[in-house]
Order: structure tokens, then C-alpha cells, then sequence
């Protein structure tokens, strides 16, 4: 086979693990905005506070110890002790529930009722507020997260296919985890939501807020629930993209990632995120392995919006989104 | 008390469409406008104009423009950090390809071409709605910002690939580059808000702006009624652009002086101006000034507190601030979801009827 075909199959099959990640961070938007009607700007800086906690939590970190140490003059900086990485996933999955109940508890319980608008800019404000909350509980240093999982060049794909083509494919071990560990996810929310009590609640809300009241589901309860599987979610991918490419501000930029995989596959579809993400995916590899050179390069930033809009223009749902029905 | 009348008596149609109904506000507002014109360029430095006048000024128009096409035609746009790049790139080119033109007439020539600009990324908004427009909007930033990165012909090829502003004149007295005046800089401005905020309060309250509103209550059942959705969320995008291209232009030449774009005219921006006329309130023109000015004095008053008044390092204060913007933002929203301007009309009303409210 030519050179150039490997190279884009190759660069296919990373766009394809990228897309991954990208349908990660989308699940969470879907999740909260099918149950709740909320479009979730903050799931971003969700994933970035949960990384945070957990190299925190794994670290022996003294929360807020750079606060502390500027009101009392104190020289805190660690326990000086390291939990394991299991442990300390699970206690960052209560701090994320507890964040859950929080912003259900103190912002979203005080607006229902409110224009779509008014409650997305409150989770933008809840973004700014997580943000800052991060940083002066975690400091804001570049840290490196590592609980474990393989990482580097798949040796065994490399040897594979360079047997088979005389050329061999550069796959990170870290983008095959990651797309086993999403495919998991999927299937657990999948059995998640169709077998279990729980799970039949959220999508009757999802439904019809006012239908699932009727019949006695609380919806306190349901919101806090689908808040902490966001929670969840953004652990998962705060994991995968920390582990990539260390925790920093810059991950919580990873919500604009996928903001357009959400209007590519509609905003209220599961099975819709993580085909977008796919197409979003190996798209914008394709375009900035192809296009790129001639136009200058970090084609990336904006070829997955164009990308949906052109798509949008045809199908204003998106792909897999409930067709909008407008009536006088 | 501060109200002294007694009930309305609206005759015509044009004592009805009066912008200061009440006599006691139409004062209030002629004194604002003296006290802007004729005190306070008298009394203001460099730190007071560069740290509060120039950026509330200049957001105030940004915000009017956003606030046209959020608050009045219902299109939720998150491209404003790119149009105002727009605004900012064409006046660039426009003060160094034509050195002899008043700067004056630059900076409304970058409005026209950022309306242009406008109305091409608005050309979705005939398919797309709500959140999906919203988001679509948000490829016109990306795109933008990226496209003045890399093409060398925006930022003539220089070789930072910065912009900045060459010295420019009006009536004779600098207005941009390094050795301008503080009141010079400040009147430029004030001028643009000004007849600005006068020509949107007169679009929004005739016909066009009746349309904007039709098409922002309910978009189908406008065009049942004649409304041509078309023109209406065009000639708002187009408008808006305008707005916000001015605004851009005049935070690159006059405010800034030296840009780089992806920090000047970054997502942040367009998240900014969208606070400012959530808090100040949607659909309002004076929302768009209390919002702007809300969101440029909040973060001077934290720094000068928690920097210099309880001594605390920048770092430290920098997290706070985001949390206690982000709070804010948040308590705002709970307690009065249509903003500063909703509170000033609720007052107001109090006042009328003070002290005797039955």
C-alpha cells in the first residue's frame, strides 16, 4: 500500500480514539440536559475539579493550604501521606456527589422554572466558580496524574502492522484503555438506565418533568442523581485526558471539544454523542492531516464547529436529536 | 419625594413612545450626559480612564450590540470576542492602508465591514435555534480568531503578529498610539457611546425593533403576521455586528493600542459581554450600561480589596476573584433573573408611589 494511505488510515484510527474522549465529556452534557433541560457549560471544568481532586486526594495535598498559609502564616503543604489510587477515585466520587447535591441544594432547586438561557449562564458562573474553587483548594501548578494506567506505544500494533504493511501504526496503550473504559461506561449507563428503578426514573423526567411528578418520582432526588453521574462522567474523562495530558486549567477546555460532538449528534442522544464524536474525531485529524499544510496549520480549533454547522444547516436537530416540533 | 407628579396623561401617540416619559428622568438624563461631557473630562487621570472609563465605554457599546440581538431578536450569539476582532483587524488595516482619513471615519467603516461579517455567520440562524444557534455560533469565534492568526496580510506581516495602533489625530489631538490624553482618549469614546445608545434606543422602540421582538417572542407566529424572518434576524445581526465591530475597533486602537488576538478577542470575551447584559438585564438599554459597568468595576474593587487592602498575594486573589465572580453571577441569577435593569424599574415604581404607596 502507498505511504500516504497508511499514514491517513493511521491517522484515522487516532482520530477515532480521540473521539472517544470527545464522546466522554459529551455523555456528561447529555446526561444532564435530557433529564433536566440544562445545557451544562461547566462539565469541562467539572472534569478538570475532579482530576484535581483526585491528584490531590493521591498526593496527601492539605486543601486550601495556600489560603491557609496566607491568612495564618502557616507552612501547611502536605499530610505527608499517599492514598491509593482506588481509594482515592471513590473518595473523589463522594466529593463530586457532594458537589452534585450542592448546586442542585443552592442554584438549580432556586431557578426552575427559568428561560433555557438563565440556566445556562448559571452554569457558566458555576464554571468560574469551580474554576477558582479548584485552583485555591489544589494550587494551580501543572500536576501529573498517574493511577496506574499503561501508557506509550503499542508495541504489539506496531509489530503487527509492520509485518503486515511494512509500516507500523503509532497507537498509544492510553487511547485503547480509554476506549475500552468508555465503551464500559456506555454499557453501564445503558443497563443503568433500562434495569434498574433508578435508571427508569431518570428517563421518565427525561421524558416529561411533570408526567414523572404525577406519578411520584421526586425530582430533587433525580437531578441530584443525574448531577452526580455527570460527576461521574467528568471523573472518568478528567481521568483519561489528566493522565494524556497532565491536570491544568487547560482541561477543562476540553467542554468546547465537545460542544460541537453535542450538535453533530443532537443534544438529547447518548447513542447520538458518541457517534458525533467519532465523526468529530477523525474529521478534524483528517482535515489537519490533509488540509492543514496548505491553510498553516491548528486547523483543529475550529474545524469541528464548521463541521456541525454545515451538518446543522441540513439537519437542524442534529443527527440523532428529537425532531423539533414548532406549533403557533 | 423624588417624584413630584401626579398620575399620566398621555395624549398623542408620540407622548407614548417618549424614551423619558416622566420629566424628573428626562433631567436626570440631561445631567448625566453634562456631567460627561463637561465635568469629568476635567477631573479623570490615566489610571482612572485606562482601569474604568475607556474598557466601561467601550463594553457598554459591545453590550448594547449583543444585547440588540440576545436581548431583542432572541438569537443567542457566543461569537462576540470574534466580530469585535473583526472590528479590531479592519480598523487596523484601514488606519495603515489609508494613513490621510480621519480615524473617526475608520472606525465606523469597521462597523460596516464586522455587520457584513455578522450577516454571513447570521445566515444559520434562518435553520438553526436556540442552543444549537448558540453553539454554532461559537465556530464564527474559533474561526475568526484563528483565521487573524494565521493569514500574515491581517496583521501585515509583522513579525510578532501583534497589531498595534499608529498615531492617529482628531481635530489635531492624538487619540490613539503612545502620547494621547486621557480626556482625549475618553471624549473619543464617549462620542461613539453616545450616538450609539441614541440610534439603538430609537431602532429598538420602531418597527424594526417591534419586529427583533416578534421574532425573539415567538419566531413562526411572526412571520404569520408579516414579519420576514429573513430581513428581521439579518438587519439584527447586521446591527449588532455593528455594535460590537465598533467596540472592537475602539478597544484595539484607543483602549489597548497593541493586540494579539486569541488573548484580546479569546472565547473569555464573548462570555464576558454575554454576562454583562444577562446581569444588567436582557432586552434593556440601560441593562447593557449597568451590566458593563457592574462587570468592569467588579474586579477593580476585589483586586484594590484583597491586594491592597488585606495584603494578600495576586495568585491567591486571582482564584478568589473567579469565585467570587462566578458566585455573583450565580446569586444574581436566583435573585433576579432579568437583572439591573428589572431592579432600577422595580424601584423606580417604588419611588413614584413613595411615600404613599396605596
Amino acid at each position: 500500500m502507498p505511504d500516504q494511505l497508511l499514514f491517513a488510515i493511521e491517522v484515522t484510527l487516532n482520530g477515532l480514539m480521540a473521539g472517544v474522549l470527545y464522546a466522554l465529556v459529551a455523555l456528561g452534557f447529555v446526561l444532564i440536559f435530557k433529564a433536566s433541560g440544562i445545557f451544562n457549560y461547566s462539565q469541562g471544568v467539572m472534569a478538570l475539579f475532579a482530576a484535581l481532586t483526585l491528584v490531590g486526594i493521591m498526593e496527601g495535598q492539605v486543601p486550601f493550604a495556600h489560603l491557609i498559609n496566607a491568612v495564618f502564616g502557616t507552612e501547611l503543604h502536605h499530610f505527608g501521606w499517599h492514598v491509593p489510587a482506588l481509594a482515592a477515585i471513590v473518595l473523589t466520587m463522594v466529593v463530586m456527589i457532594a458537589l452534585a447535591w450542592a448546586v442542585n441544594r443552592f442554584i438549580f432547586r432556586h431557578l426552575v422554572g427559568q428561560a433555557p438561557i438563565i440556566l445556562f449562564m448559571a452554569t457558566i458562573g458555576l464554571a468560574y466558580f469551580l474554576e477558582g474553587l479548584g485552583d485555591l483548594m489544589w494550587g494551580s501548578d501543572i500536576k501529573t496524574l498517574d493511577v496506574g494506567l499503561p501508557q506509550g506505544i503499542n508495541l504489539w500494533i506496531d509489530e503487527t502492522t509492520y509485518e503486515a504493511f511494512g509500516y507500523g501504526f503509532f497507537i498509544d496503550n492510553l487511547d485503547i484503555v480509554a476506549t475500552i473504559i468508555a465503551a464500559l461506561l456506555v454499557a453501564g449507563l445503558v443497563l443503568f438506565s433500562q434495569y434498574t428503578k433508578q435508571g427508569r426514573a431518570l428517563r421518565a423526567v427525561a421524558d416529561d418533568h411533570q408526567a414523572a411528578l404525577s406519578v411520584g418520582i421526586s425530582l430533587n432526588f433525580i437531578w441530584v442523581l443525574v448531577w452526580s453521574l455527570a460527576g461521574f462522567v467528568a471523573l472518568v474523562a478528567g481521568i483519561m485526558w489528566g493522565a494524556k495530558s497532565g491536570v491544568q486549567f487547560s482541561l477543562s477546555l476540553i467542554a468546547l471539544k465537545a460542544l460541537p460532538v453535542l450538535m453533530l449528534g443532537g443534544f438529547t442522544s447518548i447513542p447520538g454523542a458518541i457517534v458525533g464524536g467519532l465523526i468529530i474525531g477523525v474529521g478534524e485529524k483528517l482535515f489537519e492531516f490533509l488540509v492543514g499544510p496548505l491553510v498553516g496549520g491548528a486547523t483543529e480549533n475550529w474545524f469541528a464547529y464548521v463541521l456541525a454547522l454545515i451538518f446543522l444547516v441540513f439537519r437542524p436537530q442534529g443527527l440523532f436529536g428529537e425532531k423539533i416540533i414548532e406549533r403557533v | 419625594m423624588f417624584y413630584r407628579e401626579a398620575g399620566e396623561f398621555r395624549t398623542s401617540y408620540v407622548e407614548d413612545g417618549q424614551t423619558f416619559p416622566i420629566a424628573f428622568d428626562r433631567w436626570r438624563y440631561y445631567a448625566v450626559l453634562a456631567v460627561a461631557f463637561l465635568v469629568v473630562p476635567f477631573v479623570i487621570n490615566d489610571y482612572w480612564v485606562n482601569a474604568i472609563f475607556l474598557p466601561f465605554l467601550i463594553y457598554a457599546i459591545a453590550a448594547i450590540g449583543l444585547n440588540i440581538l440576545v436581548g431583542y431578536c432572541g438569537q443567542v450569539s457566543l461569537g462576540t470576542g470574534g466580530f469585535m476582532a473583526v472590528g479590531a483587524y479592519a480598523c487596523y488595516k484601514l488606519m495603515t492602508g489609508f494613513p490621510d482619513v480621519n480615524i473617526f471615519f475608520h472606525v465606523i467603516i469597521a462597523g460596516f465591514i464586522t455587520a457584513g461579517v455578522g450577516v454571513l455567520f447570521g445566515l444559520p440562524s434562518l435553520r438553526i435555534k436556540g442552543f444549537y444557534l448558540a453553539v454554532a455560533t461559537l465556530a464564527a469565534q474559533f474561526f475568526l480568531v484563528w483565521l487573524f492568526n494565521r493569514v500574515p496580510w491581517f496583521y501585515n506581516y509583522s513579525a510578532s503578529g501583534q497589531i498595534s495602533a499608529p498615531e492617529r489625530t482628531v481635530f489635531g489631538i492624538p487619540v490613539t498610539g503612545a502620547a494621547t490624553d486621557a480626556w482625549a482618549t475618553y471624549l473619543f469614546c464617549l462620542v461613539f457611546v453616545v450616538a450609539l445608545a441614541w440610534i439603538a434606543r430609537n431602532l429598538t422602540r420602531g418597527s424594526v425593533g417591534r419586529k427583533w421582538m416578534a421574532i425573539r417572542d415567538m419566531d413562526i407566529a411572526a412571520e404569520i403576521i408579516g414579519v420576514n424572518p429573513l430581513t428581521a434576524k439579518l438587519s439584527a445581526f447586521a446591527v449588532s455586528s455593528f455594535f460590537i465591530g465598533v467596540a472592537g475597533a475602539l478597544f484595539f486602537a484607543v483602549y489597548l493600542g497593541a493586540v494579539e488576538v486569541g488573548e484580546a478577542f479569546g472565547i473569555q470575551k464573548s462570555f464576558l459581554v454575554l454576562f454583562m447584559i444577562i446581569i444588567g438585564g436582557l432586552g434593556s438599554i440601560f441593562g447593557a450600561f449597568a451590566g458593563a459597568a457592574f462587570m468592569v468595576l467588579m474586579p477593580v474593587f476585589l483586586k484594590n480589596v484583597l491586594v491592597g487592602g488585606l495584603g494578600w498575594p495576586t495568585d491567591l486573589a486571582a482564584h478568589i476573584e473567579f469565585i467570587i465572580v462566578g458566585a455573583l453571577i450565580v446569586t444574581f441569577l436566583v435573585a433576579e433573573p432579568h437583572g439591573l435593569a428589572q431592579l432600577w424599574r422595580v424601584a423606580k415604581e417604588k419611588l413614584r408611589l413613595w411615600p404613599f404607596p396605596y
